[in-house]
């Protein structure tokens, strides 16, 4: 009795954390729909300048915390990182690359992008195999098609969701309302890596795999990017902006995955100042 | 006698034009190769600073970045203003450009293609070659050709992400925290080119 009691507990205590979840999501997401639901086109949707800033005192300190964690563990990390040796470095970013498939092939499908998802498949299975986990891309070797990443925040702004707020995260860096709410996704099923390292307790994976390769994506990410994100905060005046308008443009030539810059850029601006 | 005149008259200054008209592409590959020659001389990084300002007058539309990274704001000032921002935008526009590219020590920029957008814009496609510390990276070049004979660079575009875009929103950022006056953009422009 006391069993059937306290599993019972348990499946309601879930339920109501899922449910939860998904109120929250929803009331976000008609929050964003409804904040751009006016027909105009997806590349003004996303477009940085016109992605409103709801929270500056918030976002603003949040930026100071990620400066702080960035000077004392990414950065030093990042400093001795990139200077291994190239295939060392290669492989990590290559096997991040092969795990993300993971939630880029739901996502293409998601998206309508059946050939994608097909060959992202492809790509995942020839890497993880052949490839030895993903350390050697041999898919691109063998002509695949250059990969690119897809997540739920993706989905949500082809099917017409706008960004809503500008937010910095904690820990997480910049962010929107929209790829916020989009994260949850991931916890809610839509990441098969969590799902086989935190959600579900198997044998072959543990919670520490999850986090392992979430900071070591932060490291590689911070080591890529080393002199320009220095060169950047060097050389801005408000580098709180400069970041804010990096992330915003990147997001915005994802969205659209956008192959020339032409997509992305407005020339009117431009042709402006002509005047 | 006077048709044969015209003619002849004509086709030289068509030809005249096609020999000064400097190709977008061509104008940034020299540009390029002008920089990385100087980076890589055996001088103190204040001479490759002072050098790379030359270059940067040359070849840059300096003001022209500056009234597009101002913005609407642009539209409120009165002329003294304008000139006063010109002059302040160009010491701090140098000192930002110089000391970004003194810190690179031999460059390695291919260009492999263009885009004519329209009779005032083509972009030029290259890549910065890879080195141990970091993959290659893409730049792309918005060249300002309403001159033919005297292209300028408007922008840098970095693996799609816009410096003069990105100089606009941070720009902006400042003057929206101050209500919009202009005075703090000037303090603060005067501030980052004296320190």
């Amino acid at each position: 009795m006391l069993i059937y009691i306290r599993v019972d507990y348990n499946i309601r205590t879930s339920m109501i954390k899922k449910f939860a979840i998904i109120l929250i999501t929803t009331i976000a997401l008609i929050g964003n729909v409804n904040a751009s639901s006016d027909g105009e086109l997806l590349l003004k949707k996303n477009d940085p300048a016109e992605i409103k800033e709801c929270w500056e005192g918030f976002n603003r300190a949040s930026f100071a915390l990620n400066q702080g964690l960035d000077k004392v563990i990414f950065k030093p990390i990042a400093s001795i990182y990139r200077t291994f040796p190239i295939p060392i470095k290669s492989g990590v970013s290559n096997s991040l690359d092969n795990l993300s498939n993971v939630v880029t092939i739901p996502n293409n499908i998601l998206q309508g992008e059946f050939a994608k998802a097909g060959i992202n498949t492809g790509r995942f299975v020839i890497n993880s195999t052949i490839g030895v986990l993903g350390l050697i891309d041999v898919a691109s070797l063998m002509g695949f098609e250059e990969y690119e990443k897809e997540d739920y925040g993706q989905t949500l702004a082809t099917y017409g969701a706008g960004p809503g707020c500008y937010i910095v995260l904690p820990v997480l860096g910049p962010s929107t309302a929209r790829d916020t709410v989009s994260l949850t996704a991931n916890f809610l099923g839509g990441d098969a890596w969590y799902n086989v390292t935190v959600k579900n307790d198997t044998q072959y994976f543990s919670d520490f795999d999850y986090y392992a390769s979430k900071a070591t994506s932060g490291v590689d990410f911070r080591a890529k990017n080393y002199d320009s994100i220095n060169n950047v905060e060097k050389n801005s005046i408000d580098f709180y902006a400069s970041v804010k308008s990096l992330y915003l443009q990147d997001r915005q030539q994802r969205i659209l995955n956008a192959k020339t810059i032409v997509d992305t850029q407005d020339d009117s601006d431009w042709e402006e100042i002509e005047n | 006698m006077k048709k044969k005149l015209f003619s002849v008259i004509f086709t030289l200054i068509l030809l005249a034009n096609n020999v000064v008209a400097i190709e977008a592409d061509i104008f940034v590959q020299s540009t390029v190769n002008r920089a990385s020659k100087l980076l890589s001389e055996d001088i103190s990084k204040e001479e490759k600073i002072e050098k790379l300002k030359i270059i940067a007058k040359d070849t840059v539309d300096i003001q022209g970045i500056g009234f597009y990274t101002l913005g609407s704001a642009r539209k409120n000032l009165s002329d003294i203003e304008k000139v006063k921002y010109s002059e302040k935008f160009e010491k701090y526009f140098l000192k930002s450009f110089s000391s970004r590219l003194a810190e690179y020590t031999n460059p390695e920029i291919n260009v492999f293609a263009k885009e004519i957008l329209n009779k005032n814009y083509t972009i030029v496609n290259s890549t910065l070659k890879a080195t141990n510390e970091r993959p290659e990276i893409k730049i792309d070049w918005r060249i300002y050709t309403k001159n033919p004979d005297q292209p300028l660079i408007r922008d840098l575009i970095i693996e799609g992400l816009s410096l003069a875009r990105t100089q606009k929103e941070e720009f902006a950022s400042v003057l929206s925290s101050n209500d919009g006056d202009i005075n703090v953009l000037f303090k603060v422009l005067e501030e980052f080119s004296n320190n």
